[in-house]
């Protein structure tokens, strides 16, 4: 976390918005998707209950909790369920980014 | 910034990103208007203004504490949840403080994005279990007489504090007074 937290402004009353910026990509994704009416906020916020609820309860205390996985996580759900983007797709690019050649930079 | 973008989640955000850029639904400047707008517009600037107009202007006061959705309607504020706004009151004899103990939620369109450990499954469980320890740890000790209330937002509510206003402030302009508000003390982790 220390090193991320040196990467990236944006700040926020002297503090960092996003530990990382993947982590500001996803919120703003979350929220364009959301003020152009594809979902309410309040879909979003049950699917991230239910994320977080999860991890609440099975306490792995050896993890750290990182909020933003588990906004990640209730984001694919949620864009899942509205038939905006499904798992397969979602894990099919995944996986084709994943063996980029190292490097790579957009 | 290279080793980041390898991060599992990394990589994952950015397949999601490129999906829903080329199925039309989003475009990258459309998220980055959205990051950009957080970091430089929609912060707790916006409720210390409204504290410092609440300090200085009875009236507004009374319409703040009796309806916040509407009373801070007149700033104009960006963005922001849709939802009501509920200001609760500090005083000599009660204190308050404010959480979201299921997820994350906070008054965005005054505070902006709410700081990590607001979100943390500590501060979310403890400060409902044990107010007067946290906020002792977080460096607010409270008189044993002064009862602590836990305001925890909703769907539908969220809660901002109006914290006391210092004495010595009394009778400056609203300007220096909004650069006395902290963001911790509309949260009510902190006195000023």
């Amino acid at each position: 976390m220390e090193l991320e937290e040196q990467l990236l402004p944006p700040m926020a009353n002297g503090e960092l918005l996003f530990d990382a910026p993947w982590q500001g990509r996803v919120f703003g994704i979350a929220r364009v998707l959301c003020e152009q009416g594809h979902f309410l906020w309040a879909d979003f916020r049950e699917a991230l209950i239910i994320r977080i609820s999860a991890w609440d309860q099975s306490h792995p205390g050896h993890d750290p909790y990182i909020y933003y996985d588990h906004f990640l996580a209730a984001l694919t759900d949620l864009l899942s369920r509205k038939n905006l983007c499904s798992f397969s797709e979602l894990l099919e690019r995944d996986e084709q980014f994943r063996v980029r050649p190292h490097g790579h930079d957009h | 910034m290279a080793e980041n973008d390898h991060e599992p989640q990394a990589i994952r955000a950015e397949a999601l990103e490129s999906l829903l850029i080329e199925k039309g639904l989003l475009t990258a400047d459309a998220i980055d208007d959205v990051i950009v707008r957080y970091s430089e517009r929609v912060g707790p600037m916006n409720g210390a203004s409204v504290v410092a107009r609440a300090w200085s202007d009875p009236e507004f006061r009374s319409r703040l504490l009796e309806d916040g959705t509407s009373a801070i309607k007149e700033f104009s504020f960006e963005g922001g949840q849709v939802e009501k706004l509920v200001v609760v009151e500090n005083t000599e004899k009660v204190h308050n403080a404010i959480v979201c103990t299921l997820c994350s939620c906070y008054p965005w369109a005054v505070l902006g994005l709410p700081p990590k450990w607001y979100k943390d499954p500590q501060y979310r469980s403890r400060i409902v279990s044990e107010p007067r320890t946290v906020l002792k740890e977080m460096g607010l000790d409270l008189p044993a007489d002064v009862e602590i209330r836990i305001w925890d937002s909703s769907a539908e509510v969220r809660y901002m504090v109006l914290p006391r206003q210092p004495e010595l402030s009394i009778g400056k302009s609203d300007e220096e007074l909004a650069q006395l508000v902290t963001r911790n003390s509309m949260i009510g982790v902190e006195s000023l």
